[in-house]
């Protein structure tokens, strides 16, 4: 379907977006990169009075580095972040992750923060940032907050974000020697919605792993940590029968959803076997970073 | 109205658009490109996907206002003088297509991918036009089609 008619502004700084969201609130929609946004336009499922569209907007572009984190201007566009130096050398599992969302074309529009504020729990960002524990920078005209991820995802499509604040930039912690990253997922084709998502970061010092994180999209409303699974790796050395036994705590905590794409059952399985295969490849390129 | 002017295959164009219109909507009423075709208009099928400053898009994805200022390729600007294109001669010689309506958009997936990966082999290609629906060939055709037009570029 065609578009619903919207008043539509396009604010040149990050200042002028917050004041126009401190006017219109909740009447107003603000549109990234739009690859989710147009598509419910069109569905007609949003009815936004107002559009914010902050493409213009310069300072919410780029990817920096500094004292052990790596910042992501809200606007970024995930096929920039993909070609980043930054991105691949300070963040390998945001790394993995970027080539697996939507397609090409979406790549080359879809934004790293369009995609978080949106929160889809089946995507890919979000398990990324709940994985690593990121931070999420947002101001609104009486100034700026910090969020972490743990606290930004709320529930389907839902964040914390106040209707008056713009997500700005998302910090993420840069990988130490040691770590060792996997993304896994499975989908129907290369680029649709993961049935099931799996990130993982381990830290393996000395033979032993120090530090597991482990974050599931596509298995509740809101990307999960796999807290059990998380203690029983932490000060054990990899093995086999340690993975097997990590993947049945992963999953007896869980109870995803059951849709068309998959069963509660069937999405159960496919995560032990992600969570098998996503320790056993972190595990092993956690030697190559020193 | 928003009064807009870009570049699309080489001219500039200027006209008027409402904020809802998207650029497909604007390449095939306004400027009566209608190469570019509408599947699904929310960002599924492919068949819109137009090249914007080098990187393919989907124009129903995109609104007109957002193009201002920016180069557009579509379908007829592949091959201004009314020939073939490198890509759409390849998928010509290779049956690429049974009732054509996706072509358009495959065939400017294929040629934003080629620009970037002129060594691409079959997987790279399945998965770059993975976003592309076809609902007669089966695909493999398609993917013969841009194959041999990688072929063709590298002079091989």
């Amino acid at each position: 379907m065609k578009l619903p008619p919207f008043d539509y502004e396009a604010p040149r700084t990050v200042s002028e977006a917050v004041e126009l969201l401190a006017e219109h609130q909740d009447e107003a929609s603000v549109l990234a990169g739009g690859q989710s946004l147009i598509p419910l336009l069109a569905l007609r499922l949003a009815h936004p009075a107002v559009l914010i569209d902050i493409n213009g907007i310069e300072e919410l572009s780029g990817v920096s580095a500094a004292d052990g984190w790596v910042a992501i201007g809200a606007m970024t566009r995930a096929y920039v972040a993909e070609e980043s130096e930054t991105v691949a050398d300070a963040l390998p599992l945001l790394a993995a992750a970027l080539p697996l969302i939507g397609h090409e074309a979406i790549r080359s529009r879809g934004t790293i923060g369009g995609s978080l504020a949106h929160a889809d729990p089946a995507a890919e960002l979000p398990a990324v940032a709940r994985a690593l524990d990121a931070e999420f920078v947002v101001r609104a005209q009486s100034g700026e907050r910090v969020v972490p991820a743990a606290e930004w995802f709320e529930g389907y499509l839902t964040t914390s974000r106040d209707p008056g604040e713009l997500l700005v930039k998302v910090r993420f912690p840069a990988a130490g020697p040691g770590t060792g990253i996997s993304f896994q997922e499975v989908a129907r084709r290369h680029g649709d919605f993961a049935i099931v998502g799996l990130a993982v970061s381990l830290m393996v010092s000395e033979g032993s792993i120090s530090d597991a994180r482990l974050a599931f999209a596509g298995m509740s409303d809101v990307p999960v940590r796999a807290a059990e699974a998380e203690d029983l790796l932490v000060g054990e050395r990899p093995s086999t029968e340690l993975f097997d036994e990590a993947a049945r705590r992963a999953t007896d905590s869980v109870d995803p959803p059951a849709d068309l794409h998959g069963s509660a059952e069937y999405r159960r399985k496919v995560a032990a076997a992600l969570v098998r295969r996503g320790l056993r490849t972190a595990a092993d390129n956690a030697g190559e970073r020193q | 109205m928003v009064e807009i002017t870009l570049r699309v295959n080489g001219t500039a164009c200027t006209g008027p658009a409402e904020a809802r219109k998207t650029l497909a909507d604007f390449l095939r009423d306004d400027l009566n490109l209608t190469g570019t075709h509408l599947g699904c208009e929310h960002g599924v099928c492919g068949a819109c996907t137009v090249i914007v400053d080098g990187r393919a898009v989907r124009s129903c994805l995109m609104l007109a206002v957002q193009a201002a200022g920016s180069e557009v390729t579509t379908i007829e600007g592949l091959a201004p003088d009314g020939g073939l294109g490198v890509v759409q001669q390849a998928m010509w010689d290779s049956h690429s297509f049974q009732c054509g309506f996706c072509t358009p958009g495959m065939v400017m997936q294929a040629v934003a991918f080629l620009g970037d990966h002129p060594d691409a082999g079959e997987q790279q290609i399945r998965e770059a036009l993975s976003g592309n629906i076809c609902r007669c060939t089966g695909y493999q055709s398609i993917i013969d089609g841009v194959l041999l037009a990688a072929k063709r570029s590298r002079g091989r």
